[in-house]
């Protein structure tokens, strides 16, 4: 009850949180495709939310533990995604937006889930830094652009005081320390929050939390896949005896020319 | 037309990385036809070192030296190169992927309506149409994509084309920063390793796992890195455990690289690992279990104990 007192005075409106998940195969998944590789092969896949959009899921039910924001999932795809978005639920979020679309490319979700936020009145929108299927990385730099407000990537570290962020960001060789005014889109990496492992109670009361599913807004993707193709297969490795490890370096200069 | 490139720099030289992305540029503007390549340098730098970009195949650097610039300032830089995109008429804009440059590059394509792609492994294919190749779930496939539009964005990755090198030297244009910029970020404080080679502009990486048993062993490490004049990388366990600072994480989840040489030491090779790796032209494992999954994936390994094994490399790579 206190918590919530205290929220009331320095929000007078509940801080609203967007969370944006993905829906990706497992990081052990074997890629493969299908339909003369016009498809990726979901059989024997086992979908999850993506790893970084599970942080930035993880760290919002704890802004809302300590601050007592609402907490919404967002995800942009088709029915077969529910169990994942129920998993969020689960693990704590209030209340989840479906956009029944079949995305294919950034542009397009990010046109979605801006359409979803305009109106929405967050203060934080969270996503991944990237999704781990297309690992593009534009999406929260695209919903930022397309609302006008702020975007940042990848964070480590989020606090919120007052209307302001304190945020870390990794930077190539360290990190960043910055305060950024809200609304704000962020996209999340380790470690920010830890993964949150949803409990019985949790799935029990997922089953009822609303799932809204509204449809797609109209947009033609400027970019399309044609194709898709796995990596040549690696010949085998060649062993150097360690008792010859110098010959290594002789093998790296004059023979794959690298040193 | 022209292709305009977003070139960064990192302790006030041009980063390998952005040459190599000009480089692209003038390639496929040869591709293309009638193209002028522009670098776009936002921050105060010393100017000889922006002429420098015409040997890579610049014709013009537009320099907004505005000192604010030296710190990152996405929303900034992103209105920035929008604007330019408009004024110099550029049908692409090509930047070198980065997950910095991964936060430009979506802002411009918002604010533009350009198409954009992320992790291009190819040249553009302009045969029909636009379309480039892509790598995707993390470098264990690889997509070919077709862009359509009047505006493209190319967020590309390292050691697709070779660096150009000439004598000529591009003409620079200074502008100051627009009226009505937004500064939204205060950065209030910053810790970043000095001297170190910066993992996404290495041409080698040396990367230790948990094989090394502790971060008080991590001299080898650094020996052998400073000698080939390599960035340092470890595992996720390794950066997990804090032996190493989370910014060297190189793997699925981590920093994704694509160096000439990549050297594993210690490091079994899990698939999430060996995802942030595979696009190296060289992989050199050296562990001491023979079945370690790495040495499926290496093309030259040594099995056997990295104590012993890696100080003897140093020593003849010094001798060299």
């Amino acid at each position: 009850m206190s918590t919530i007192i205290i929220c009331k005075f320095i929000f007078p409106t509940e801080m609203k949180i967007l969370v944006c998940i993905t829906h990706v195969p497992d990081t052990t998944s074997k890629i493969s495709f299908s339909e003369h590789n016009t498809k990726f092969d979901e059989s024997g896949v086992q979908f999850i939310i993506g790893p970084y959009d599970d942080y930035a899921l993880a760290r919002a039910v704890e802004l809302k533990e300590s601050l007592g924001c609402t907490v919404t999932v967002l995800h942009v795809g088709e029915a077969n995604s529910e169990p994942t978005i129920r998993k969020a639920l689960a693990i704590g979020a209030d209340d989840a937006i479906r956009i029944n679309a079949n995305p294919t490319d950034s542009m397009y979700v990010a046109k979605q889930i801006a359409s979803v936020a305009k109106n929405g009145g967050y203060d934080l929108i969270l996503t991944g830094r990237e999704s781990i299927d297309y690992n593009s990385g534009v999406v929260h730099g695209i919903v930022g652009s397309l609302l006008d407000i702020p975007s940042v990537s990848p964070v480590m570290q989020l606090d919120i005081e007052n209307n302001t962020a304190k945020l870390v960001r990794e930077i190539e060789g360290g990190k960043e320390h910055l305060e950024m005014e809200l609304p704000l889109v962020a996209g999340c990496q380790e470690p920010i929050a830890e993964w949150k492992i949803p409990n019985m109670r949790g799935i029990m009361t997922a089953r009822s939390k609303p799932l809204q599913v509204v449809e797609p807004v109209d947009f033609t993707p400027g970019s399309e896949t044609v194709s898709y193709e796995n990596p040549p297969e690696k010949g085998s490795v060649k062993l150097i005896d360690p008792e010859n490890a110098e010959e290594l370096i002789d093998l790296l200069r004059n023979e794959a020319k690298v040193l | 037309m022209s292709i305009l490139v977003f070139v960064e720099c990192a302790d006030g030289s041009i980063k390998k990385s952005s040459r190599e992305a000009v480089s692209y540029a003038a390639e496929a503007g040869n591709l293309l036809g009638d193209h002028e390549v522009i670098a776009v340098v936002l921050g105060k730098y010393p100017e000889e070192e922006l002429e420098s970009l015409g040997s890579n195949g610049a014709s013009k650097v537009i320099l907004v030296d505005d000192e604010r610039l030296n710190e990152n300032q996405i929303r900034v830089y992103s209105d920035i190169l929008s604007e330019l995109v408009q004024s110099q008429a550029a049908s692409l804009v090509v930047m070198s992927k980065s997950s910095f440059s991964d936060n430009v590059g979506g802002r411009i394509a918002g604010k533009t309506g350009a198409s954009i792609v992320s992790n291009v492994t190819s040249l553009p294919d302009v045969s029909s149409g636009f379309s480039v190749n892509k790598s995707i779930f993390t470098g264990k496939a690889f997509a070919t994509v077709s862009m359509s539009g009047d505006k493209k964005i190319l967020l590309v990755k390292r050691n697709i084309v070779e660096i150009k090198e000439s004598s000529d030297k591009a003409l620079i244009e200074k502008r100051a920063v627009p009226d009505g910029c937004v500064f939204s970020e205060k950065i209030t404080g910053k810790s970043k390793a000095e001297g170190d080679v910066l993992l996404d502009d290495a041409e080698i990486v040396v990367s230790g796992g948990r094989g090394l048993r502790g971060p008080e062993n991590w001299g080898i490490i650094e020996d052998l890195a400073r000698a080939l004049g390599a960035a340092k990388g470890c595992s996720k366990p390794v950066s997990d455990l804090e032996w190493r600072p989370h910014h060297e994480h190189v793997g699925q989840t981590g920093v994704k690289v694509s160096p000439n040489l990549y050297i594993a030491i210690g490091i079994s090779g899990a698939i999430q690992h060996l995802a942030g790796v595979n696009s190296s032209k060289v992989l050199v494992a050296i562990n001491k279990d023979p079945d370690a999954p790495f040495f499926k994936a290496a093309d030259y390994g040594i099995v056997g104990d990295a104590f012993e094994i890696v100080p003897r490399l140093t020593k003849k790579v010094k001798s060299l």
